[in-house]
């Protein structure tokens, strides 16, 4: 599926590259699907023979966005998104490569079902697809999955996805086993007690809704003690998803500690806050669920900071069979692939975050974290680009929407900033007026 | 413990066996001696010594053990030992007190040596300071197994000449296992490498302030190696607790001939046993010509002999 074409020139553009700092006017030069030149020094090299050459009209360059919180509903729920369908949306969302999760049916926990999800992603993606395998067997949080055969297999990193590990010692001998493979784990910190069976952040919003709350105690709580087994095991942590200041002072404190540790969170949590929910709208059902403005704010700050490395789209699709029910019934979950980079630039255009620190969250960090070549603009990094217009404004219209689910939280809102054309390995896969 | 009737030097100075680490060299390299020579006498058509006549020889074993419970019993016989299994279900067992009442019990009926296994660390020694008699551990919990260890040591000596200078690798499941304690202590007292490989979880905490070198990767570890140890992996830790599968246990950290093939040429190859073929130590390797396994269940013997021979040179009104 990804064959590279001829060597392509992405001429008169504004060239940024975060995992060198590189914001400059100049031009991109991709050929046998690997990046040759890029920026400024990339105006001095002749575009290699037979090029096609295309004018941005001083559009953004840039990394394609590397996306670790995709969940797919192949194997499973291909009603809701098969590996095809996400890959589109990705491509429509400037996303090169999505990193799924293993929350499937089957459970992603055995090296066969990464060796189909990699087969099926060959055969019926257009962008790069990285498989996460379980972490524990079933994702039940009590035996470890085969770490080694897994990674052997392809995959990239192991997370129990929304599902905690609760017991202290599963974890602890997970994080000292995936040592030995230098294997990621990536985990969602949650005390499942506290949490219970809270729907929304707790609180008066909830109350007044008279929804369950889940304390952001059930998340720092649980931070708080995976710093302490990440200590103990010397272990290799990436926290999926935190929502709340004082999980993020954790991961600072852990960091400045010297712990192997990064911190992750989903646009969601840094461009809405609870009151989105209004009435009970099931598309702002989250897990973690979404938190105060306070929280969101102090979320920026911590991506900001360098606190938060990684920012995820939290991709999940559900439809009217899961979430047309009641809020407290409603399945978790957001579309995400399409509307990331958009609603991230609302953080850039309101002052908050600068460019570079967005696009560094979305491409190198993520790159580094998982040890893969792309997310950058280096020569000899793979092609896979995206170009976009930074000003663009655009209306998130479900009929347009390319996922197989239409649960954006998004629907009917605009974003400024919009994705023209997506390359991977060198060959366009989108272009927006195409 | 006045009268010597031994005629060699060094004496061996200790009334109970309970572990490698009260012993010094010359305590090891006695035994190593006299088990030499019990090698010989079991070889003989004739197997009878006189050392232990009119003594009795009281096997108690807490926990279920085959090999080790007969090699002891053929040893005491063998040396003209009156010698007494005493099966003691550990579900029967109410710990601590029992285990008192067990031992003055047993003191009473004027044992002269007691082989005692025990599920739990430290128990061995507890029934030591409670008997009259001779103890020598057969294995308590995961501390100590010094018998395994001095016939380890006997069947490399007498394949290598020498034990100090070795390199050795012990490999598998370090943090449950006596074997590899007791191996660790005796290896480093004569003077070899000891090296330890096995995934991290089954490392236990302080090992890399225990005068081994540690490694987690089977073939870096292996690398220069001129004994390879393997030790069992009990199969409650091979589904998801310690490691998750016995395939990937097998791929990553199983004896196979091209991870052998990392040591040195003629690299020996041991294991305590009971083995899991297919799990530590593919069959290709146990039943192959750089296994020692077989001749380390007949050091066993000769090994206990010397054991139980030393110990009686220093049984009162000897």
């Amino acid at each position: 599926m990804l064959e590279t074409g001829k060597p392509l020139v992405l001429e008169n553009a504004r060239i940024i590259d975060p995992a060198t700092n590189m914001d400059e006017a100049g031009s991109l030069i991709m050929a046998g699907g690997k990046i040759i030149a890029a920026g400024r020094e990339a105006l001095n090299q002749g575009a290699p023979e037979g090029a096609k050459v295309v004018n941005c009209n001083g559009a953004v360059v840039a990394p394609g966005l590397i996306d670790i919180g995709v969940n797919v509903g192949e194997p499973g729920a291909e009603h809701r998104e098969t590996l095809e369908s996400a890959s589109q949306a990705a491509a429509a969302g400037g996303v090169t490569t999505i990193v799924t999760g293993p929350d499937c049916d089957p459970v992603i926990d055995d090296p066969a079902l990464v060796d189909f999800i990699l087969r099926r992603a060959r055969d019926t993606a257009i962008v790069n697809v990285l498989p996460m395998a379980a972490l524990t067997k079933g994702l039940k949080g009590e035996e470890m999955s085969e770490i080694g055969l897994l990674q052997e297999a392809g995959a990239v990193a192991f997370t129990n996805a929304t599902h905690p590990v609760t017991n202290s010692q599963v974890l602890l001998r997970l994080l000292t086993y995936a040592r030995d493979f230098d294997a990621l784990v990536v985990h969602q910190a949650k005390d499942k007690d506290l949490a219970g069976s809270g729907v929304m952040n707790s609180g008066l919003r909830a109350t007044w809704l008279g929804l369950g709350g889940i304390p952001k105690e059930a998340e720092f709580m649980a931070i708080e003690r995976d710093m302490r087994l990440v200590a103990m095991a010397n272990g290799k942590y990436h926290a999926r998803i935190i929502s709340c200041p004082q999980s993020a002072k954790a991961i600072r404190t852990a960091k400045e500690e010297g712990l192997n540790v990064t911190a992750g969170i989903s646009i969601n949590h840094l461009t809405m806050n609870e009151n989105d929910i209004g009435p009970y709208r099931t598309f702002h059902k989250m897990s973690p669920p979404l938190r105060t403005e306070d929280d969101r704010r102090a979320m920026v700050e911590a991506l900001a900071d360098g606190t938060i490395d990684i920012i995820m789209s939290d991709h999940n699709p559900q439809d009217v069979e899961t979430k047309r029910h009641p809020f407290a019934e409603a399945e978790d979950g957001a579309l995400g692939l399409e509307t990331m980079l958009g609603a991230g630039m609302r953080l850039v255009h309101s002052g908050d975050i600068s460019i570079m620190k967005l696009l560094a969250s979305m491409t190198c960090n993520p790159a580094k974290r998982l040890g893969l070549e792309a997310g950058r603009l280096a020569r000899g990094a793979p092609a896979d680009i995206i170009v976009f217009d930074p000003e663009r404004p655009w209306i998130v219209e479900k009929d347009k929407i390319r996922s197989r689910s239409k649960n954006t939280p998004f629907e009917d809102e605009t974003l400024t900033g919009r994705v023209l054309t997506t390359i991977v390995s060198g060959r366009i896969l989108y272009e927006i007026d195409a | 413990m006045t009268a010597q009737t031994s005629h060699r030097a060094p004496i061996f100075p200790h009334r109970h066996l309970l572990g490698i680490e009260a012993l010094q060299p010359q305590d090891i390299l006695h035994l190593l001696d006299l088990a030499d020579e019990a090698v010989e006498v079991s070889r003989q058509v004739e197997k009878q010594k006189a050392v232990l006549r009119g003594r009795t020889q009281i096997n108690l074993f807490f926990e279920a053990s085959t090999r080790t419970q007969s090699s002891f019993e053929l040893a005491g016989k063998r040396l003209g030992a009156d010698v007494m299994n005493m099966q003691v279900s550990a579900s029967s067992v109410k710990k601590g007190e029992t285990l008192i009442d067990t031992a003055a019990t047993l003191n009473a009926m004027r044992p002269d040596l007691l082989v005692v296994r025990h599920h739990a660390a430290g128990a061995v020694h507890l029934l030591a300071r409670k008997v009259g008699c001779s103890v020598v551990n057969a294995g308590d919990g995961a501390h100590e197994h010094p018998t395994q260890a001095l016939l380890d040591a006997l069947t490399i000596r007498r394949h290598k000449g020498n034990i100090g200078g070795l390199t050795v690798a012990i490999c598998g499941d370090i943090r449950h296992s006596r074997v590899a304690r007791s191996n660790i202590i005796l290896l480093s007292k004569l003077g070899a490498r000891v090296r330890v490989i096995a995934p991290s979880t089954l490392l236990p905490s302080g090992i890399h302030n225990m005068g081994v070198e540690v490694f987690t990767n089977m073939r870096e570890g292996l690398k220069g190696c001129d004994i390879v140890m393997m030790l069992r992996l009990q199969r409650e830790r091979m589904s998801g607790a310690f490691v998750p599968s016995v395939r990937e246990y097998f791929k990553y950290h199983g004896l196979d001939a091209e991870k052998l093939s990392y040591a040195n040429e003629g690299a020996l190859v041991m294991h305590p046993g009971p083995m899991n073929r297919g799990v530590e130590i593919a069959a290709e390797i146990a039943d192959g010509p750089q296994s020692l396994i077989r001749e380390q269940v007949e050091m066993g013997v000769a090994i206990r002999m010397a054991v139980l021979e030393a110990l009686a040179n220093n049984l009162p009104d000897n």
